[in-house]
């Protein structure tokens, strides 16, 4: 499938990265590569194969409903680039 | 052109579990701001989430309650998008295989009338934190206890055409869960909320029109004025040869109105994929049907039975059945008078009366089921009549003694019924009312009946209520009849 | 003591024959004196590391110690420390301190060894040359001039150098057993929920796991039975006991089924490592085992199956670095989307931004089908292929990577680059356990060849490992750099 510079700079902006124009043109090019290679999947006849999403065929174990963590608000904050009266602050988010 | 109105629903319902549904923080409400996000909530790096039981058994809870299927394996998937509330840059939902398949619930409106409506599914997901606008330094800031907190989003067929309906499918779905007691359904305090999906089409045609999603109305009443605006906004809008758009709107309660939430946003893409750190949830039939077993009777059984065994009418059966404290309320003020049409009736009369002039709910009246079922008990036995009793009940309601038969000792309200004490007293009124008597005589006997009202007021009178109203009539015409 | 195992040095510890002080204060001085060539740390815990050896010394003082009390070692910085920077090799988490221990990390501490610090990779484990880091590349001990391999090519360079007698790495498409391979170590990538990932900034959820690098067999062995275990903070933890991986480790290889892969020794492959590798599978022979071809038909399907995956689950789980709670945030954001938007682009290095891009895109309305639910098709049939091929025979062998380690700068394209991971790739995407142990010497650069095993042979492949360690030299041999005593 065809990578169109459109293409990269949709998912630049779903994944929220910021770009270039010189940045761009270059990952179209990696990218279209990449793809390139990815499509031999396309070769493979996976009929009736259902997909695998973790290599055990194990379940989900359940935990009991029990709170067992205790406030480490301020511990946790020492990473936070800027906080006030206990929040996250961000620019200003407008609804 | 006659138009038809369509909507669909997605209720959120905050599952009342102690701790988060991936991490062992509380869900308690109203903590300081980030106290409640651990480091699996706040998505630090390296953290992993463990799948909560009891919000599997409350999903799955839920499914029976509305005779869903529940298919034996669920998946959560990853929604990815980014906002400041939303740590990971994903939300943990349930996409392709959720934990309970389609069900359906069946409604009833004012008039009486019921349908059913279908749900499509409902799966379990987590809430994410809560944004807030005051201003810090023109900063938003960011809390993110709500982070984690589980929710059961139930997504209906588009099987309602009004908001009547709406609503009251809305309020099944709110009876339902606070029956199981899987989620308290604390609109105000955002435990349940719905998201509303409005269509409108010319009558007769089979072919949706396009919906508008209205997002977060957050109480009954804004459900039924934000399709209301926004179904004549759509009509409005096509017959003056527009087109509606789908799009994503906000009901705003103090203009009363929805509005376009995003304009220059292209539409989202959310990249669904099954989250690799969570395996799939399997659960067997005896799982299944241990919950199965354990299930508290619902509403619709409820109101059933109170028809059908209790003999109540279908509007008693119907309000008596609303909310799990009115239902439970009930059932203990008759199993302790051993009479449900009595019960039915001082529950709806005096005390729902007195609970709405005082705007309290069941958990905080100051009158118990027992209190209010003694107090019955003695209407039933004739120990009180029932001018009586509604001052017992007044005084229990103050505070005034533990129990019926306390206050009727205290204030001796025992109804007289002996025949010689009520003669007794009957005489002596006659004796005192010679003009009334003479007047008793002389009037046609046709006209004898209204003049009684006089004499029975005289004796309750005497009697300080407690005598037997029916006894007084009875023994009063007698002997005034003789007299004539 | 910077030539010896970890096995020995448990003996002489164990033998009053130094004290964990005196191991720590000689190593952390070979680091302080080779490591500013070689790169292989980005933080030397010096201080914390001798309160640790001070307090495993006290230990044994009490009669206390256990297998693993007072060893020295050095954890990739992937794993989070608490109190100690945990950067991932990436701008993003340069000032990021970790507020809690790994799994991995608490098991480490609790066994009384002492972590040196943490080593250099390539950011968020991207990469197979660890020129992908933001503390700039790691040098390969054997020959400066050429790559330590990636992502785990801080832990790898710093054992081959004799900085550290063993280090954690992980492993997500090959980064423990491609930097082993190339710097003549001996690493263990174990089966997938052998090891807790709680607490280990996660790649691609769904492959990586954490394992054991050090000289030997014998020392991975020790250190798989400290670090694998149940943990109720991961989902996808395994219960399953875990057994004494030192116990077995003398069982006679007579009558071991040994199965050479035919997809391994085709194309691409370097002649002289299939040379090295065939004459390790002829000692295989001379100690009773059997050989036969086997196939693995969709080999070829794993890179590409690989790089939709993992890009995918890299892209949703790299979203949390947004600036927001913890990690790099941009200066003066306009607003809520330049926050974002600069944050990433400035906080993610080139490579990270490539797999964020291509596991966004496939995963985005119209090619989800194609790419993601293609690629996991393929890769049950990837699986399948193994689970075939261990109907037959009891391991695999082969080479560990096609060529000996390649020259800094010499993988410039990133395609070519991924090409590299051709024979490690496939046993992440099919869950199961793989080691790479020395296996010969070309020009200067060693060579590895590749163990694999069914889901939770651990016990064996170390087995297996271990036993031509007992009849073999290349996992004793140094490279000339750090040679010199300090």
């Amino acid at each position: 499938m065809a990578l169109e510079p459109k293409d990269v700079r949709r998912a630049a902006h779903l994944a929220r990265l910021g770009l270039d124009e010189t940045d761009a043109d270059r990952y179209v090019d990696d990218l279209t590569r990449i793809l390139e290679m990815a499509d031999h999947l396309q070769t493979v006849n996976t009929d009736g194969v259902a997909p695998l999403a973790h290599p055990l065929d194990a379940t989900q174990r359940l935990r009991a409903d029990e709170v067992t963590e205790t406030d480490q608000r301020e511990r946790f904050q020492r990473n936070a680039p800027a906080v006030e009266n206990g929040l996250y602050l961000v620019p200003r988010v407008v609804e | 052109m006659q138009w038809e109105t369509v909507i669909g629903l997605e209720v959120h319902a905050q599952l009342a579990t102690q701790s988060k549904i991936f991490s062992g923080a509380s869900t308690a409400f109203g903590a300081e701001p980030n106290s409640q996000a651990c480091a699996v909530d706040l998505g630090l790096p390296g953290v992993l989430p463990v799948l909560n039981e009891s919000a599997v058994a409350m999903a799955v809870q839920f499914g029976l309650g509305i005779n869903a299927e529940i298919p034996e394996v669920s998946i959560f998937d990853r929604k990815n998008y980014f906002y400041p509330d939303l740590p990971k840059g994903y939300q943990t939902s349930q996409m392709y295989h959720p934990i309970v398949g389609q069900g359906e619930v069946e409604i009833t409106l004012e008039d009486g009338e019921t349908k059913r409506i279908r749900v499509h599914h409902a799966h379990l997901e987590e809430d994410a934190g809560k944004s807030l606008h005051e201003d810090f330094h023109s900063m938003t800031g960011v809390d993110l206890n709500r982070a984690g907190t589980p929710l059961l989003e139930i997504v209906s067929e588009p099987d309602m055409r009004s908001a009547k309906e709406a609503v009251a499918y809305l309020k099944a779905m709110h009876s339902i869960v606070t029956y199981l007691g899987i989620s308290d359904g604390n609109m105000a305090e955002g435990s349940m909320r719905c998201d509303v999906n409005v269509s409108v089409r010319p009558k007769g045609q089979e072919a949706f029109g396009t919906r508008a999603e209205i997002k977060n109305v957050n109480s009954f009443r804004f459900v039924e004025r934000a399709i209301a605006f926004e179904v004549e906004r759509q009509i409005e809008l096509i017959e003056d040869g527009g087109k509606v758009v789908q799009e994503t709107r906000l009901y705003d309660p103090e203009a009363d109105e929805t509005r376009s939430m995003r304009t220059k946003e292209e539409a989202n893409d959310y990249r669904y994929f099954p989250c690799p750190d969570l395996l799939p949830v399997v659960l067997d039939a005896a799982y299944v049907d241990h919950l199965r077993s354990s299930l508290p009777e619902l509403p619709a059984e409820k109101r059933a039975r109170f028809q059908n065994e209790l003999g109540l009418s279908a509007y008693d059966a119907g309000v008596l059945s609303a909310t799990r404290a009115m239902a439970d309320f009930f059932e203990g003020v008759k199993e302790v008078c051993g009479d449900a049409k009595l019960a039915a009736n001082w529950v709806q009369g005096e005390f729902a009366g007195h609970l709405n002039k005082e705007g309290l709910t069941i958990a905080s009246s100051p009158v118990s089921a027992l209190q209010l079922g003694e107090l019955v008990a003695r209407v039933k036995d004739e120990t009180i009549n029932g001018k009586a009793a509604k001052q017992v009940f007044a005084a229990l309601w103050a505070g005034e003694g533990n129990s019926a038969d306390e206050v009727i000792e205290a204030r001796g309200l025992k109804q007289v019924t002996d025949t010689g004490a009520i003669e007794a007293m009957i005489d002596q009124v006659i004796a005192d009312s010679p003009v009334q008597v003479a007047q008793y005589r002389d009037a046609e006997p046709d006209k004898r009946g209204k003049m009684i009202g006089y004499f029975v007021g005289q004796v309750m009178k005497a009697s300080r209520g407690t005598a037997n109203p029916q006894q007084v009539n009875g023994l009063l015409k007698e002997k005034l009849d003789a007299l004539c | 003591m910077h030539d010896m195992t970890l096995t020995e040095l448990a003996r002489a510890l164990e033998a009053g024959k130094f004290t964990s002080r005196q191991l720590t204060e000689s190593l952390l001085a070979r680091i302080e004196r080779f490591d500013g060539e070689l790169n292989s740390f980005i933080s030397v815990t010096a201080e914390q590391a001798l309160a640790a050896a001070d307090a495993a010394d006290a230990a044994r003082a009490r009669g206390e110690a256990g297998p693993l009390t007072g060893l020295p070692l050095a954890l990739k910085d992937i794993f989070c420390t608490q109190d100690v920077k945990t950067s991932c090799g990436s701008k993003m988490l340069d000032n990021f301190i970790a507020p809690y221990d790994a799994h991995v990390v608490e098991k480490l501490k609790h066994a009384g060894t002492v972590s040196l610090g943490k080593t250099n990779m390539d950011e968020f484990a991207m990469g197979s040359s660890n020129e992908n880091s933001h503390y700039g590349p790691v040098k390969n001990p054997w020959d400066l001039t050429a790559v330590p391999g990636g992502s785990s090519g801080g832990s790898a360079a710093a054992v081959a150098a004799g900085l550290v007698p063993a280090a954690l790495g992980t492993d997500t498409g090959g980064s423990i057993r491609q930097p082993a391979a190339f710097c003549g170590i001996t690493g263990l990538k174990p089966t997938y929920g052998r090891v807790s990932r709680y607490g280990m900034v996660a790649y691609a959820s769904s492959l990586d796991q954490a394992g054991p690098m050090a000289r030997t067999a014998e020392d991975c062995a020790l250190l798989l039975s400290a670090i694998a275990g149940h943990d109720l903070r991961d989902s996808t933890s395994v219960a399953r006991g875990v057994p004494d991986y030192r116990a077995e480790l003398g069982a006679s290889l007579s009558g071991l089924r040994i199965g050479l892969p035919k997809e391994y020794f085709g194309d691409g492959l370097d002649p002289e490592v299939e040379t090295a590798i065939r004459e390790a599978v002829k000692v295989y022979e001379s100690l009773g085992a059997t050989v036969q071809e086997v196939s693995l038909p969709h080999t070829h399907h794993a890179i590409p199956a690989y790089y939709v995956i993992a890009p995918a689950e890299a892209s949703s789980n790299l979203s949390r670095y947004d600036g927001v709670r913890f990690g790099y945030r941009c200066d003066a954001p306009a607003d809520l989307e330049d926050l974002y938007k600069r944050s990433r682009a400035e906080g993610f290095g080139d490579e990270v931004k490539r797999r964020i891009l291509i596991g966004t895109h496939t995963l985005s309305e119209g090619f989800f089908d194609a790419y993601y639910k293609k690629a996991q098709q393929v890769r049950r049939l990837i699986r399948q292929d193994f689970m075939d091929a261990f109907e037959e025979v009891d391991v695999l062998m082969g080479p560990s990577t096609p060529t000996t380690a390649f020259d800094l700068g010499a993988n410039k394209d990133p395609v070519s680059m991924y090409l590299q991971d051709i024979y490690t790739i496939a046993i992440n995407l099919a869950g199961i356990p793989g080691i790479s142990v020395p296996a010969g010497n070309i020009n200067g650069r060693p060579v590895g060849l590749q163990i694999l095993g069914p889901h939770f042979a651990e016990t064996q492949l170390l087995n297996v490992a271990h036993q031509f360690q007992q009849v073999t030299d290349w996992h004793q041999q140094r490279p000339a750099f750090g040679k010199e005593n300090t």
